[in-house]
């Protein structure tokens, strides 16, 4: 059983010279059973078998990382949490997500770290401006508190931010959600995974899921044949719930599916660290660009997909190229900063920029998938509405437009418009 | 970056020229109207997405203007065969699809 995490605690461990911590999560071998198996140790996968142990009592479930915990893109991505979205459904479940942030640290006994310095989505056209009063009048009908800025209110925000009318980029106004912001997204796939473990869930890292075994009687599921240790082990389960992002096609293919999307990669770069500059969000959709300043100091900056399918955990040059462009002209005072790392994440994008929650055409198999570039946002609420899907083995009210059936029925909830690239 | 044959241009030249349209040798249905919705949904939305192999349509944007047909490898990015338009996907040595 891990610690509960305390000010006495950490006056106890102090006076231990810290030697007395115990690990975060266990390092657990796999069973043979188990009720519901999660295949994906990413944020979601692990925000779902959190709320599968406390929310509906199932606690006989596996979490299968393939790699280690933190190492995929929720450790990939530019932490941004916003739920100023266009449409009802999206709205509805962003923001559900985003009240769960903001109860999220304590919820978990571990500090995400969440703060909520405000996201700018900047307008730089007459168009822009007309879809971000549009956004913003949609939001507040639903609830989600948004603003619309003239330059002079964001130049009080962010005062290093070009908004004369010369820039290249004229900024012409922004939308504004104060209660939008930062996690530190490391630190929500730990906690989710040390919630989940201290609840009884088993986290196996370095698992790789090769096979998905179907019924030849029914088609259902039956369970997973997963790679451990140089080894391979049958686990027997009669609920496989996939939450594999960017993998999410090569996983589907395992159980003979095909999935409306297209994996990409999708970029990110941080600076070398600077004196605090920058205390909220500025996304830009049109030039591709966003940033925000980390606790350490470093500019976290992320750029546009790929215009390319691929599987490299990286992303072009030209990408970059013109992230860092854009950012130089928004931001004169940053043409001078150097870069210190840069990275990519592959993410899994549906014809409507919108994901996949809920049941396949396999009894006993769920997809929790096509979250595309702005997946981090959503981890709790994704993980929540997921769990009540595959305990109920009906979707959540809040998930239920989310199916993949709507590529059929041709109910697409078409949020490019708000979402643009940037998320 | 990529460096990306053209074969109408004849030459060598770098990704930021080019565009990808995306899949290549999807054909549109020829009674558009007798489809099911199972039917018409995938021809619109389902695309291979593998890794490994993918054959796509890209675009001389500002080249040449013309599209061509590529066969690339989506984990390494390597650039298997380049062909013109109106050529039945070839099979590339080595590989079974």
């Amino acid at each position: 059983m891990t610690q509960r995490y305390s000010f006495l605690q950490l006056i106890r461990q102090a006076f231990r010279h810290h030697e007395g911590w115990t690990p975060a999560w266990n390092s657990v071998e796999p069973k043979d059973e188990y009720d519901v198996v999660v295949v994906g140790g990413g944020g979601h996968g692990l925000a779902t078998a959190y709320y599968l142990a406390k929310n509906h009592g199932l606690t006989n479930v596996a979490v299968l990382e393939k790699g280690w915990i933190g190492g995929g893109n929720t450790g990939r991505n530019t932490t941004i949490v916003r739920s100023n979205y266009l449409r009802d459904e999206a709205a509805h479940l962003y923001e559900f997500a985003l009240k769960l942030w903001e109860g999220l640290s304590a919820d978990l006994n571990f500090n995400v770290m969440f703060s909520q310095r405000g996201v700018l989505n900047l307008g730089h056209s007459l168009q822009d401006m007309r879809d971000i009063e549009r956004r913003v009048n949609a939001n507040r009908l639903n609830g989600i508190d948004g603003e619309v800025l003239s330059p002079a209110d964001i130049q009080k925000i962010v005062p290093i931010l070009d908004c004369s009318p010369g820039n290249r980029y004229p900024v012409l106004g922004a939308s504004w959600q104060p209660r939008g912001g930062v996690a530190r997204h490391d630190a929500v796939a730990w906690g989710f995974a040390r919630a989940a473990d201290r609840l009884g869930v088993d986290i196996v890292e370095h698992a790789r899921v090769v096979e998905i075994s179907l019924n030849l009687g029914s088609g259902a599921v039956e369970g997973v044949v997963v790679e451990h240790e140089g080894e391979r082990k049958r686990i027997r389960s009669s609920k496989v719930a996939c939450v594999t992002a960017g993998n999410s096609g090569v996983v589907a293919a395992l159980a003979g599916l095909k999935l409306p999307i297209e994996s990409r990669p999708l970029q990110a770069l941080v600076s070398e660290p600077l004196k605090p500059c920058l205390d909220t969000v500025v996304m830009s959709s049109a030039v591709h660009g966003y940033l925000s300043q980390s606790d350490k100091g470093d500019l976290v900056i992320g750029a546009g997909t790929d215009g390319y399918n691929g599987y490299g955990q990286r992303g072009s040059f030209e990408i970059i190229e013109e992230t860092a462009r854009a950012i130089c002209e928004l931001f004169p005072v940053f043409s001078r900063v150097r870069m210190n790392r840069q990275w990519g994440g592959i993410v899994d994008i549906c014809p409507d920029a919108c994901p996949i929650i809920g049941r396949m055409p396999v009894p006993g198999l769920y997809f929790n998938c096509g979250w595309g570039t702005g997946g981090f946002k959503a981890t709790p609420g994704s993980g929540f509405v997921f769990a009540h899907t595959v305990a109920e083995d009906k979707p959540h009210p809040l998930a239920a437009p989310f199916g993949v059936e709507r590529f059929h029925s041709g109910a697409v909830i078409d949020e490019h418009g708000a979402a643009g690239v940037a998320h | 970056m990529l460096r990306i044959y053209c074969p109408y241009c004849e030459s060598v030249r770098d990704e930021d020229e080019f565009h990808c349209v995306g899949e290549a040798h999807i054909k549109r249905p020829e009674l558009p109207d007798r489809l099911t919705d199972q039917e018409w949904g995938e021809y619109l939305h389902y695309r291979t997405n593998p890794r490994g192999e993918h054959r796509e349509i890209w675009h001389h944007t500002v080249g040449c203007r013309q599209h061509f047909n590529v066969v690339r490898d989506t984990e390494t990015y390597e650039i298997k065969l380049v062909y013109r338009m109106g050529i039945d996907p070839p099979t590339v040595p080595g590989r079974d699809r």
